[in-house]
């Protein structure tokens, strides 16, 4: 188990626990996260479940592949060089203590 | 204590209507009966993701089990309604009591249409509705060798694919002459039908079944109108829904030709302080081609948005549906996204080729994007729901023209 820390859009933290292999996507939407929808339940195909990566762990994600890159390009908030898709991003032990901020809108 | 907003049916619109609420501040008790065994779950995955093997079940619910204590939501499993009566405001349970309504909201969707044929009824007859469905199917597939698909639909095609990634042979039958007929338009379907064929999967369509076969009580194949029979130790009937709403159309709710209840874009049946919303209701949409034939969309963004307006009303704000219906299919590693409703006599301009990675087609009608259905082409997806919502202005030749920026026709 790792843990994950939300930034939400009031500004707090929620920490949940991370089970590895699960994507960010589903601790966020089985933890009760606010802001992160993930309509398509994580086949890549919503961009409803973007997130703000903290600038100190961008370097510790993969990058996105082609369609991730391609979905990035049409979320409903703005685009920063450290959004990704939560469903994307699937939990491990390197990825502990991961911080992901919850943007202003999914739509 | 104020009579509770009682839903029946937990699952897509029932679950949303329920979090939805509490989002814009209902405060009052929610009951919420849903009579699987299960707390609402993703239904995609089943013929997806849970089938071939990637999802597992304990990725499927919707909610973690602490949302409905959090949200003051009580959730009641395997609790059947079975009557209803409106002036009384009640409901008549399974187990012979009778619940109490201050405001009903009716999400009971659908189930799938069984098979009308001799041998519907023999062992190795499956259809997909439920996880209980899914886990039965998957358990039979663990010695299937031979499957046969009766309908190809998006389920049954899904299945279809599913199972032929896990290496067992496949036949998909398909009364229509072409597959996904009633979705897509045909070039389309020949894509799609294609790429089935190169993973494999036998196509038979215009062809109509007639029978199953069986042997010592199980099946052993599919006899078809045109004599030819197929072998199979397993068959999957994907040939549409039947909407759960008997026990509602009791109490005289006004319904569809298929037994949908009609609601209008609030979610409002005909009786005062009754909704519907998902796939138990029809209801108008701007966006079909005939805007107001109430239709009924099969689809989670439907139940979603359903259930968004009702909760709207619940709460004194409302807010009618009119958003762009949307809907995706996984078939063979291919991710097949469909904006708008189309129309049979719309012009379809295809941007980008076939032979390419991905492809969408775009439905004009008189002049406007009605409708997009891409292929591989997850954002332009996300931007065609842009386009048919605002019902962007564009000429065919723009749309084939792939250095043509589409987003430019949103800001005239
Ligand atoms: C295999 C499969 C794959 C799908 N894939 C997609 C997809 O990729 N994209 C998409 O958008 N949609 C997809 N769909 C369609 C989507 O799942 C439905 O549109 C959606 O589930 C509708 O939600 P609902 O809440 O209206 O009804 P349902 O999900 O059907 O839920 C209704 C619930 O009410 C319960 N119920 C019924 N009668 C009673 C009663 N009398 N008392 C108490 N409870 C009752 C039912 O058991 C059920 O749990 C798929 C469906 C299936 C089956
Ligand atoms: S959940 Fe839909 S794109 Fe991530």
């Amino acid at each position: 188990m790792s843990v994950i820390h939300f930034i939400l859009k009031d500004g707090s933290t929620r920490t949940l626990q991370a089970r590895h292999g699960a994507s960010v996507m589903e601790i966020a939407v089985l933890g009760n996260v606010p802001g992160i929808a993930g309509e398509c339940g994580g086949s890549c195909a919503c961009a409803t479940c973007h997130v703000y990566v903290a600038d100190a762990d961008v370097d510790r994600l993969a990058p996105p592949d082609d369609m991730e890159t391609d979905m990035l390009s049409a979320v409903a908030a703005e685009r920063l060089a450290c959004s990704r898709l939560a469903c994307q991003i699937a939990m491990s032990a390197e990825l502990d203590g991961l911080t992901v901020r919850v943007p202003h809108t999914q739509s | 204590m104020n009579a509770p907003l009682t839903i029946v049916g937990a699952s897509y619109a029932g679950l949303q209507i329920a979090a939805s609420a509490r989002e814009l501040g209902y405060d009052g008790p929610i009951v919420m009966l849903g009579d699987e065994a299960h707390a609402p779950y993703q239904r995609p995955p089943l013929s997806k993701g849970l089938l071939s093997g990637k999802t597992a079940p304990g990725q499927l619910p919707l909610r973690a089990p602490s949302f409905y204590d959090e949200q003051r939501i009580e959730l009641r499993l395997g609790c059947r309604v079975e009557s209803l009566d409106i002036g009384q405001r009640s409901l008549g349970l399974a187990d012979g009591s009778a619940l109490r309504y201050g405001v009903l909201a009716i999400t009971t969707g659908a189930r799938a249409r069984p098979l009308a044929l001799p041998g519907a009824d023999l062992a190795g007859v499956h259809a997909l509705r439920t996880l209980d469905d899914a886990l039965a199917l998957i358990a039979a597939t663990e010695r299937a060798q031979r499957v046969a698909v009766i309908g190809g639909g998006f389920i049954g095609l899904e299945v279809a694919a599913a199972l032929a990634e896990r290496g067992i042979a496949v036949s998909v039958i398909e009364a229509q002459p072409r597959l996904l007929a009633r979705s897509v338009p045909p070039l389309l379907s020949a894509y799609i039908a294609e790429l089935h064929r190169t993973r494999g999967v036998e196509l038979l369509c215009g062809r109509q079944v007639r029978e199953l076969r069986g042997w010592q009580g199980r099946v052993c194949g599919v006899g078809l109108d045109d004599g030819t029979a197929i072998e199979c130790d397993l068959v999957v009937a994907g040939i549409g829904v039947l909407p759960n709403t008997e026990w509602a159309l009791q109490a005289g709710l006004p319904a569809d030709a298929a037994g949908r209840i009609m609601v209008d874009t609030l979610g409002r049946t005909a009786a005062s302080d009754v909704f519907a919303a998902g796939d138990c209701a029809a209801m108008p949409s701007p966006h079909a081609p005939q805007p107001d034939q109430p239709v009924c969309l099969e689809s989670i963004q439907a139940a979603n948005d359903g259930a968004r307006a009702i909760a709207s009303c619940l709460v004194g704000r409302p807010l009618p549906c009119g958003a762009v219906p949307w809907f995706w299919s996984d078939q063979h590693g291919v991710r097949l996204q469909m904006a708008g409703l189309p129309a049979a006599d719309d012009e379809v301009v295809l941007r980008g080729r076939t032979a390419d990675k991905g492809f969408s087609l775009f439905m004009l009608r008189a002049g406007r994007i009605a409708a997009v259905h891409s292929v591989n082409r997850p954002a332009e997806h996300l931007l065609a729901r842009k386009l048919v919502a605002a019902r962007a202005q564009v000429d065919a030749h723009s749309v084939a023209d792939l250095s043509f920026d589409l987003a430019r026709t949103l800001d005239p």
